[in-house]
């Protein structure tokens, strides 16, 4: 009861500072000092203090499950263990955006303890640009979705928190993926304060890739952990299902990755400045742009979240005068630098940075028109479509092979001008790949020719990135292995999609399912009683081809609280491949519906995106300079 | 000149995107169905309600026998006045019983079934009204027979009544 005044009185604190740091900032900024007032600092501090604050009062209201407070009520229950009643904090709207705000001043803050050598007037602009986001959350949230709701009479119980979100993956993926996807706002408020001081300089490039490494590091492993929670909780088998949800997660992180690219060419050459500005302030807008979609339930998702127009609205507004309002700073004050730092010759780091841009805004197309196509679609014509997974890949996996081909090349080459070396030293990894490739899959799939190009590509940037590992060891070794990871990456996916095999049947205990490959004995059921569920365990032998036995449990789970049936695959992880079964209720019937997966390479999907995460860290805490 | 003519377009980009967002917001699930005559039955993925599991449509009639497609919903009264019927017909064992669960609250929908016993095999949702729109109903409830070829050989509008099920009782004969 308590916390829950203290949190929503803190809030508006909050707001009031921010209103009150403006008109603060704003006086500094004209006055003579070289570095910016005192107050500044201590305001935003106690602005961050306000904001944990609230988010402390929260995070207590669950966890002495206080169901006065209605978006507990909501989303909790006495019964549930005390990690998910905390983890439930930020698995709802208003939690979330609680955490949205939290992210956002703590980042603000750590950028003005962090700059103290840049320019002032840059640092108090971005202070204003960010507290204008900050405003516009708290009034967000205040407004639209308080997380401080009263409710009288208090009830007894809670709902509960949706059985599925009660991992620990998806624990703290929302965190971490915060991190990521609201630090962008940081790049955003300091690419739109430099581009009015004309300050898009080397030293700022230098200044800023650590936040935008930061962020991306943060947005990698976020959405890694999303994808992992769906691959073990969903049920489905699959790590990525071109679901909205996931998209908007996945196209700043494209956006993103271009900026990084371009940060490097900055921050050594000073060229591609317009590239930088905009990319930064694209990266935020659709960070803006997914919270949107994602929270006004305009798009249909697995992720079920409260479907409220007024919050849509209120978004969808302030969405668009930000991008209004970057547009016309961008406009109004950004002048192309020279010609001269812009010239460069066709064949030279530079170019295959600005081609490695052309691909990644390509992808991002393609996410983006698959995600908003069906909204404008429906909105104009009244016709419903969805998209699947097979738009994405019909349209994504052919330029991968051009990609992934620069990708081998790009780093070889120096600035500025620059020819090919090691020709025929390429040319042997080149013709080993092919024919790796070749006598792998042979056998294995219809489509010969373009898995045989597309993996043989993957397998390109695979050994070349090897090589440059270990011959060059340490120079430049962020970028080695960030790109070794992705090579990595579509290697185990594109094999992972090519040897999945599946098989979906109905047995009864006691039955026995043979299959081409194999056998697979369902032995028993166990029934146990937990605290907030009941469960099924079920017990299978599988047999593999070569007769070695595995056992395999999966569950049903009947949760309590609210009565929700989730299925828990079980998983067996070995480094070749996982085994993946997962059974369910069929109604009336004393048989169950289960479906048996082997899904080679699994792992190393994980494996390579930490290795792509461990480039981006690598690149964060080297102080060596790099080539 | 050409900035002017950049920012025209740019602007004139945005206020459209802007209207159809806000649209997009007012009119989620407005669906006009294009052949109401299709006598097959659509193919589907849908979430099941107990489990929210996906199944898609092979899964759900993959059995040879006769199925019954009802469409309801927990706010609707002539869903609750033909509900004892539907748990008569679920006794039989030569039809299986799926239900859509049309625009309906989850919660709703289950306190429904607990109360009022589970005549359906299998329970799918449809949130936003398409699926049941697909198979050709205009409200609920709506009921649907489909014969061993995955056929709707039958539709029937509003709740349905004794003689009805003597009459689906007799079909599947």
């Amino acid at each position: 009861m308590l916390a829950n005044q203290i949190g929503y009185y803190s809030l508006i604190l909050g707001l009031l500072l921010s209103v009150l740091l403006c008109g603060v900032s704003i006086k500094d900024f004209n006055r003579g000092s070289k570095q910016i007032s005192q107050d500044i600092l201590s305001l935003t501090f106690l602005q961050l203090v306000f904001v944990i604050v609230g988010f402390l009062s929260l995070v207590l209201s669950f966890i002495k499950s206080d169901f006065s407070n209605e978006t507990v009520f909501n989303n909790s229950h006495t019964t549930k263990p005390l990690f998910y009643k905390i983890s439930g904090t930020w698995g709802n709207h208003e939690g979330s955006l609680l955490l949205w705000l939290l992210v956002l001043t703590l980042f603000i803050f750590l950028f003005l303890i962090k700059s103290k050598e840049q320019p002032k007037k840059y640092r108090i602009l971005t202070l204003l640009f960010q507290q204008i986001i900050i405003i516009g959350f708290f009034l967000f949230v205040l407004t639209t979705s308080n997380p401080f709701n009263y409710l009288f009479p208090i009830p007894s119980e809670g709902l509960g928190l949706n059985p599925i979100l009660q991992d620990p993956a998806l624990a703290i993926h929302p965190p971490i993926l915060y991190l990521g996807y609201v630090g962008t706002s940081i790049i955003f408020s300091s690419s739109l304060a430099a581009v009015t001081q004309s300050y898009v300089s080397k030293e700022w490039g230098q200044h800023i890739k650590k936040w935008v490494l930061v962020s991306w590091i943060f947005l990698t492993i976020g959405i890694m952990l999303g994808s992992i929670w769906a691959y073990y909780e969903l049920g489905w088998g699959g790590f990525w299902f071109w679901d909205p949800v996931e998209n908007v997660s996945l196209m700043p992180w494209l956006t993103l990755t271009a900026l990084l690219h371009c940060i490097i060419v900055l921050e050594k050459r000073a060229a591609l400045t317009s590239w930088v500005v905009i990319l930064s302030i694209t990266t935020f807008t659709l960070s803006m742009c997914g919270t949107f979609l994602v929270r006004s339930g305009i798009l249909n998702s697995v992720h079920t979240f409260a479907n409220d127009p007024a919050r849509g609205i209120f978004i969808l507004i302030f969405l668009f005068i930000l991008i209004i309002l970057s547009l016309g700073i961008f406009f109004l004050f950004h002048k192309e630098n020279s010609k001269k730092l812009n010239n460069f010759f066709w064949l030279s780091r530079e170019t295959s940075i600005l081609i490695n841009n052309w691909f990644m805004m390509y992808f991002l197309a393609v996410v983006l028109i698959g995600t908003v196509y069906p909204i404008f679609l429906d909105v104009i014509s009244s016709e419903k479509i969805s998209v699947g997974p097979p738009f994405y890949q019909k349209l994504i996996a052919p330029f991968l092979i051009p990609f992934l081909l620069f990708m081998s090349l790009g780093p070889r080459l120096k600035w500025i001008k620059s020819k090919i070396e090691n020709k025929r030293s390429l040319i042997v990894t080149f013709i080993i790949s092919v024919m790796l490739t070749f006598f792998i899959i042979k056998n294995l799939t219809t489509d010969l020719l373009f898995y045989t190009v597309l993996i043989s590509a993957a397998f390109f940037l695979f050994f070349t990135t090897l090589k440059e590992l270990f011959i060059k060891k340490f120079n430049n070794i962020s970028q080695t292995v960030a790109h070794f990871g992705f090579s990595l990456l579509i290697l185990s996916i594109l094999f992972n999609s090519i040897l999945s095999s599946e098989i979906i049947t109905n047995i009864k205990i006691g039955e026995k399912y043979s299959y081409s490959r194999g056998e697979i004995f369902f032995k028993k059921i166990e029934e146990n009683k937990k605290n907030n569920y009941n469960s099924i365990i079920a017990y299978f032998e599988i047999k593999d081809e070569n007769g070695k036995i595995i056992e395999l449990k999966p569950e049903i789970r009947i949760y309590n609280q609210p009565v929700i049936i989730t299925s828990e695959a079980d998983i067996k992880t070995t480094l070749l491949e996982d085994k993946f079964l997962v059974m369910n209720l069929v109604k009336g019937n004393e048989y169950f519906n289960i479906r048996y997966q082997i899904k080679p390479f699994m792992i190393w999907i994980w494996i390579s995106v930490l290795l792509l995460g461990l480039g981006g860290l690598i690149s964060l805490f080297k102080t060596r300079y790099e080539k | 000149m050409k900035n002017k003519i950049n920012l025209f377009v740019i602007s004139f980009f945005l206020v459209f995107c802007f209207v159809i967002f806000y649209k997009g917001l007012n009119n989620s699930s407005i669906y006009t169905p294009k052949n109401i005559n299709k006598k097959n039955i659509p193919i589907f993925e849908a979430k099941d309600l107990n489990s929210s599991a996906y199944l898609n449509s092979k899964i759900i009639f993959q059995e040879d026998t006769f199925y019954i497609v009802n469409v309801w919903a927990s706010w609707c009264a002539p869903c609750r006045v033909e509900h004892p019927l539907l748990m008569e017909l679920s006794k039989n064992q030569s039809i299986k019983l799926v239900g859509i669960n049309y625009r309906d609250n989850l919660n709703n929908a289950k306190k429904f079934i607990n109360e009022l016993g589970n005549p359906y095999f299998q329970t799918i949702i449809d949130s936003d009204g398409t699926l049941s729109v697909e198979f050709g109903a205009y409200g609920v409830p709506e009921t649907f027979i489909i014969d061993k070829n995955k056929m709707i050989i039958k539709k029937i509008t509003g709740p349905i009544n004794e003689k009805i099920v003597k009459e689906i009782k007799l079909i599947i004969k």
